[in-house]
């Protein structure tokens, strides 16, 4: 036996975890599963919005003060006028978290679509270039790096407040941390909180990684 | 219809008049909640705020300072909550009854000083090389160099890290009623433990309340504070501050 004391009063008693495979598994897949259905949520509403907004500084007058608002309410309350409505389960957490991303993506990709330089614009313009194809050819790639910026930190931050949807009997490795509270038992919380910090740090790099290939031509600047 | 009903409800426990009194009642729960919440704010802010501004005036430590707000993001407030308790239990430790829950009120210390550092940081750091070069020109010392020209200049941006930090504060202090202190969100927490949708949805419009109060407080300082001459010369810096490329 180990000379340090290891057992169920423990901050971590390593026999629990082999014992609960199935359950850290199923728990850290419906972390990612939440996180992934926001943040791609998120996306496809945050995009076509900045797009919108970096045209027209009416839309951009309107739309990032009320996704900045959303980022005011309290997740806790979120959830809680969602549930009547939505009921428990999978939906109130993928609605909230989505609100949630929206402010972080739509902010990034209006700077990017906005950083795009007005000579570039008109260069694009005097090609010829309709506007749809000069959105598509020019003004997103050029987004793009600070669009996947945006995508990464909704991630990171997305992967933190899935924990919390343990109220609407979610929360992916927060069901973990909650456990731990409600049973006074230190190791699945302390497993928890190491699965989702180390899920964060993971999927920051991973996001990291997509920066790099898909703007090759930074590179080469360098 | 189902809804309008259900939101009729909402309205009688909202103004149910045992709601405003005693022990669980709502002016008690805000009081706790404002407590915890202000508490945290103001050593987050003393622990940030100088150490920022030193270290921005220096030019010093930016990785870490400017780095700590991504490393915060990634940590479950939830979860620091719960080793608040784990760690301190839930009554407080002699002589910090002004904190509400000292359990609590350690995590939101955590979670308030990021934005304001890394803020208070970047604002000092780029208040702007004339600026600085004329005041010492002129035989300011360092000290007032920080406090009479680079700190003035840097508050719209200090000041928005103090919001971010408060919003995040307030936010993050209803998840206490989940882990034992009282909070505005405790109807929330036994709205669901006993299935009372009523209760959850009534709860969840007073925290959102008090968020909205919280942050257009904060939007009204921030007003009334920075003087428009800097916030016009802020824009200009932002403008210049763009990459040429």
């Amino acid at each position: 036996m180990s000379v340090l004391a290891n057992d169920a009063n423990s901050w971590i008693w390593w026999a629990w975890i082999p014992d609960h495979q199935h359950e850290i598994y199923a728990n850290l897949k419906e972390h990612m599963v939440l996180t992934g259905l926001s943040v791609a949520w998120g996306s496809v509403i945050a995009l076509p919005l900045a797009v919108m907004a970096a045209r027209r500084r009416v839309v951009a007058a309107v739309v990032v003060p009320i996704v900045s608002a959303m980022y005011t309410i309290p997740s806790v309350a979120l959830l809680g006028l969602l549930l009547p409505i939505t009921g428990l389960g999978e939906r109130p957490a993928v609605i909230a978290l989505t609100m949630y991303s929206l402010v972080i993506l739509v902010r990034n990709a209006l700077e990017g679509l906005r950083g795009v330089p007005p000579d570039v614009l008109d260069a694009a313009d005097g090609m010829g270039y309709t506007k749809m194809r000069r959105l598509l050819r020019v003004e997103l790639p050029l987004a793009l790096p600070a669009i996947v910026a945006g995508v990464r930190l909704a991630t990171v931050s997305t992967i933190g407040l899935v924990t919390v949807t343990f109220i609407v009997d979610q929360g992916g490795l927060g069901r973990f941390i909650q456990d731990g509270y409600q049973r006074d038992f230190r190791t699945p919380l302390v497993v928890g909180i190491v699965l989702s910090v180390a899920l964060a740090v993971a999927a920051d790099l991973l996001l990291v990684g997509v920066e790099r290939a898909v703007t090759p031509w930074r590179r080469a600047a360098r | 219809m189902h809804f309008v009903h259900f939101l009729v409800n909402v309205w009688h426990w909202l103004t149910a008049s045992d709601q405003w009194h005693g022990g669980d009642g709502v002016p008690h729960l805000l009081a706790n909640h404002v407590r915890v919440s202000v508490a945290s704010l103001l050593v987050a802010f003393l622990c940030s705020v100088p150490l920022g501004a030193w270290l921005g005036h220096r030019r010093v430590g930016g990785v870490v300072a400017i780095n700590v707000a991504n490393v915060g993001r990634a940590i479950p407030v939830y979860a620091l909550l719960v080793l608040g308790v784990q760690v301190f239990g839930i009554s407080n430790p002699t002589g910090f009854g002004w904190t509400g829950s000292f359990s609590a009120f350690l995590p939101l210390v955590l979670l308030g000083i990021p934005p304001m550092l890394t803020n208070t940081y970047v604002g000092v750091r780029d208040a702007g090389d004339e600026l600085v070069d004329a005041a010492r020109g002129m035989g300011l010392s360092e000290g007032d160099i920080l406090r009479r020209v680079e700190i003035p200049v840097a508050l719209p941006l200090i000041l928005t890290g103090v919001r971010t930090a408060m919003v995040g504060i307030v936010a993050t202090a209803t998840l206490a009623s989940f882990t034992g202190y009282d909070t505005l969100a405790t109807p929330i927490y036994i709205g669901l433990k006993i299935g009372d949708n009523v209760a959850v949805f009534g709860g969840a419009v007073l925290v959102g309340l008090l968020a909205v109060f919280a942050d257009s407080v904060l939007a009204l300082v921030q007003r009334a504070v920075v003087s428009p001459g800097l916030r016009a010369g802020g824009r200009t810096r932002r403008v210049r501050a763009q990459p040429a490329a």
